[in-house]
């Protein structure tokens, strides 16, 4: 009797485990960056608002979800012109777009700490389907994820007019993300 | 006692202990600069009075295509120049300009002006580079050739990099007048041959 109640209990602790779920985004300690070309100079920013309502327990992938907001204004390019440009109608059109959107609709497991996302991403009233291989490093209850995907800018009508001129800007736009999330019991 | 000139190195007789062959020889064959050099110094003067309002003029556009541009183009002249540079400092260095005897404070203000010309040509450039670096916007010679970033990114350190650079400009924009009138008071005025022994003309030697 004593021996199936601690067995029973063994089972639940270990199940409990097993059941550990990273849901609490650190958006002080998270990064999400984008690359692109600017006359053929390399060039990074970044965003300095987001959110997200994610879920991932590394045991079950399958069941993995997020949804992720990024406040276009609060992009940072490293010139204060340009972020007031990219904010304004021909880019982001911030005030009436003020939001991305990121809606996973799957994780497969890769193998190892590799995983593959796919979802939606909306930007400027536009939806387009994104797969991002990402990795996993848990430590304790503190888990990151690193990951990056490539977009095409004018697929959502980032610089319209005189900036769909590609040759200067480039279409081709790298987005990279590094999120911290903490465990929390189920 | 010998005759007074003002213009010496005009004075058509020789002075006591001058060597009448070298003086003839420079008035003659060496009374210009290396053809080389002549190339260099009005090929970096055609950049620099391009490169220059082009800098004033794309400065205060609004945010264009056409403005990452022209700071585009900017950036590479300025490459260019300091590159000239200093391939003209080295031939310089390498190779005597013609002799010239002026006076005393005509020699040590025409020394002391090129001088800081040099130092500017160098300076003006780098200041550029280096501000570009802080800022994070680095310098890729005609979109291909990557420069190395001489400084990590810190916008503060950006600013104060252009204020030096608008600052070294302006210096620059100050003794390049200077420089002119003088070329054009010798030419002009003393009607002696400082001009004319660095115009594209004249002896094609080196």
């Amino acid at each position: 009797m004593h021996k199936q109640i601690i067995t029973s209990l063994l089972l639940l602790a270990a199940g409990s485990v097993q059941a550990v779920e990273y849901n609490q985004l650190q958006a002080a300690q998270s990064a999400l960056t984008f690359g692109y070309k600017q006359m053929g100079v390399p060039l990074t920013g970044k965003f300095n608002k987001f959110s997200a309502q994610l879920a991932f327990d590394p045991a079950k992938p399958a069941y993995a979800r997020a949804h992720f907001d990024v406040v276009l204004a609060s992009i940072d390019t490293g010139s204060t012109d340009a972020d007031e440009e990219v904010a304004g109608r021909q880019w982001f059109n911030a005030k009436t777009y003020p939001l991305a959107t990121f809606v996973s609709s799957g994780v497969t497991a890769l193998g190892g700490n590799r995983y593959q996302a796919t979802g939606k991403l909306s930007i400027k009233g536009r939806t387009m389907d994104v797969t991002a291989p990402v990795t996993f490093q848990a430590d304790g209850n503190r888990g990151v994820f690193d990951g990056s995907f490539n977009i095409k800018r004018l697929a959502y009508a980032i610089g319209e007019g005189e900036w769909t001129d590609v040759s200067t800007v480039a279409d081709e736009i790298q987005i990279k993300f590094h999120l911290v999330v903490l465990a929390a019991p189920k | 006692m010998k005759p007074l000139y003002p213009f010496p190195h005009l004075n058509p007789l020789p002075h006591a202990g001058e060597d009448t062959n070298d003086r003839y020889t420079n008035f003659t064959l060496t009374n210009t600069y290396t053809r080389t050099a002549r190339a260099l110094h009005w090929l970096i003067a055609l950049l620099i009075f391009t490169v220059f309002p082009l800098g004033l003029y794309m400065h205060d556009l609004k945010l264009s295509p056409a403005k990452l541009q022209l700071y585009s183009y900017h950036k590479w002249i300025g490459m260019i120049i300091l590159l000239l540079t200093i391939i003209r400092l080295l031939w310089r260095i390498t190779h005597r300009p013609p002799a010239l005897s002026l006076p005393r404070f005509e020699q040590i203000a025409s020394s002391a002006v090129h001088h800081l010309l040099y130092v500017l040509m160098l300076a003006v450039p780098l200041t550029g580079w280096l501000m570009s670096s802080a800022k994070g916007f680095p310098t890729v010679l005609f979109g291909i050739l990557p420069l190395p970033d001489l400084l990590t990114k810190d916008k503060v350190l950006g600013q104060t990099l252009e204020n030096v650079h608008a600052s070294l400009n302006y210096l620059l924009l100050l003794l390049v007048t200077v420089h002119i009138a003088a070329a054009l008071k010798h030419h002009f005025i003393d009607r002696d041959d400082v001009l004319a022994r660095m115009l594209p003309k004249g002896n094609n030697h080196a």
